[in-house]
């Protein structure tokens, strides 16, 4: 199994700490002038997001995780698993459970392309892209001709998630562009 | 930014060379003369916590020219110092590059409490006037008694990125971590301090060592640390050896990272903003 020691650490490598990968986040070489040198290492878990700071000492080493993002195409779901498939002509699929779909959920639409974290060839996370478009299923009536007075509401999208924020005048039908990162509605998507 | 820029603006490296001619000033002023040794010598260091670059048919690139001043001053030389590049395998982030410029300082007939005042009034020169503290090392770091010294290093350098902002004299260092400083009376602590300037060690000094024997004995225990870490040891200078067997007047000494000064002196946080390039 390949190892990385603390001075090869960059940000975005991936590691294995206390059996789940990680992700390195930043590495800072600290040490007293007449003392021994440290890596302080902040990384993400890649199996439940959190972050993690550790020391060690430099030169040490630790296992690399066999961890590749790629950009798969949603296909579908049968209420347990959430099915993609690779976006390179060998139509390989790949099922993703609840825990790596996560948050996600709320932004898949079939047809459209994410990026999926696969550990040892088993996807742990599935990331949308930063904006996405999704039809509204449920808001209140809009109101007509107020496309410039400030006030906001729900409305829930094709997916089953519900945004806040909406302007009044957004009716069920229209497409939304999305910032997956806030939850937050950008503009109406132009068709 | 293209990649062949400098990483300090043209602005910051005019400023750089403001403070280089206030520090030559300050010693002119003084009566400390100004010495140049070689940077590439036949002898690395036997301290295990630095590491010397070595090139290959020469020697080691100096990670401190310490040595060579202190043959200078047992031939007579009155008080001196040295501003220019040590080097440190290994040593590279926010506040460390493998080379960086060094001030290194000797002052005749000062033990390490008067050259502290001097150290003071030197960075006065460069930040501007501010008042100073003094802690001892146990006091920073906590009782020492028998924890291990991984464990002190790592605490110690929590501590002192934890002094911040001010101005920090930190003393009475255990007597493992006399380096080459004399004992203080007690025969437990060592005539050793460092400067901390907020949050950033600037300079390590010392009430230096002259006795030859002790020398030895100190680098033998170095290098067999090295061999206990499976670290390579490191040959002796025999010449600065017997520069100690004819004598090493009474003197005290101080080692100061002049970038991190500069990073300082310009408000940043990375020693990046006060360097031209990092050349690896």
């Amino acid at each position: 199994m390949a190892t990385y020691s603390t001075n090869e650490f960059r940000s975005g490598m991936k590691v294995m700490l206390d059996g789940d990968p990680c992700n390195i986040l930043e590495n800072e070489f600290v040490k007293p002038g007449k003392g021994q040198a440290f890596n302080r290492v902040k990384m993400r878990n890649l199996m439940n997001g959190r972050v993690w700071e550790r020391t060690f000492k430099s030169g040490e080493s630790i296992e690399a995780a066999d961890v590749i993002d790629l950009d798969m195409e949603y296909l579908y779901s049968d209420g347990e698993f959430w099915h993609f498939m690779k976006t390179d002509d060998s139509y390989e699929q790949v099922a993703a459970g609840s825990a790596a779909v996560a948050e996600c959920q709320n932004w898949l639409k079939e047809q459209d392309v994410y990026q999926v974290t696969l550990w040892n060839d088993d996807p742990i996370a599935v990331t949308p892209p930063n904006f996405v478009e999704l039809e509204v299923t449920d808001t209140d009536p809009g109101l007509k001709g107020d496309t410039a007075n400030g006030g906001t509401k729900p409305a829930t999208l094709s997916t089953g998630a519900t945004i806040k924020g909406v302007p009044l005048f957004i009716n069920i039908g229209d497409v939304l562009k999305v910032d997956t990162r806030t939850g937050e509605y950008v503009s109406r998507a132009k068709t | 930014m293209a990649d062949w820029q400098p990483l300090a603006t043209v602005a910051q490296l005019q400023h750089r060379a403001q403070l280089l001619g206030r520090v030559r000033a300050f010693f002119a002023e003084r009566q400390v003369v100004e010495v140049q040794t070689p940077v590439l010598a036949q002898h690395g260091v036997t301290e295990a916590d630095v590491q010397s670059i070595r090139v290959d048919k020469y020697g080691y690139l100096q990670t401190s020219p310490e040595y060579q001043l202190k043959r200078l001053l047992a031939a007579g030389m009155p008080s001196c110092y040295q501003l220019g590049p040590a080097f440190r395998h290994g040593e590279q982030g926010r506040l460390h590059n493998p080379e960086f410029t060094m001030l290194e300082w000797y002052r005749l007939d000062f033990d390490h409490l008067q050259l502290m005042f001097e150290v003071a009034d030197l960075v006065d020169k460069v930040l501007g006037a501010q008042p100073y503290q003094r802690l001892t090392y146990a006091e920073l770091v906590g009782p020492v008694n028998s924890r291990p010294r991984d464990e002190l290093d790592l605490a110690f350098a929590d501590a002192c990125a934890s002094l911040s902002p001010g101005r920090f004299f930190i003393t009475d260092y255990p007597a493992d971590q006399a380096a080459l400083a004399r004992l203080n009376s007690d025969g437990t602590s060592a005539a050793r301090f460092e400067l901390v300037v907020d949050g950033v060690e600037i300079a390590n000094g010392y009430w230096e060592l002259t006795d030859v024997d002790e020398h030895r004995r100190r680098f033998d225990r170095d290098n067999a640390t090295r061999q206990a870490r499976g670290l390579p040891t490191m040959a002796l200078d025999e010449a600065f050896l017997q520069a100690l067997a004819a004598g090493l007047p009474n003197c005290a000494g101080v080692a100061l990272g002049f970038d991190r000064l500069a990073m300082l002196a310009m408000g940043a946080n990375n020693l990046s903003q006060a360097l031209a390039f990092r050349g690896t």
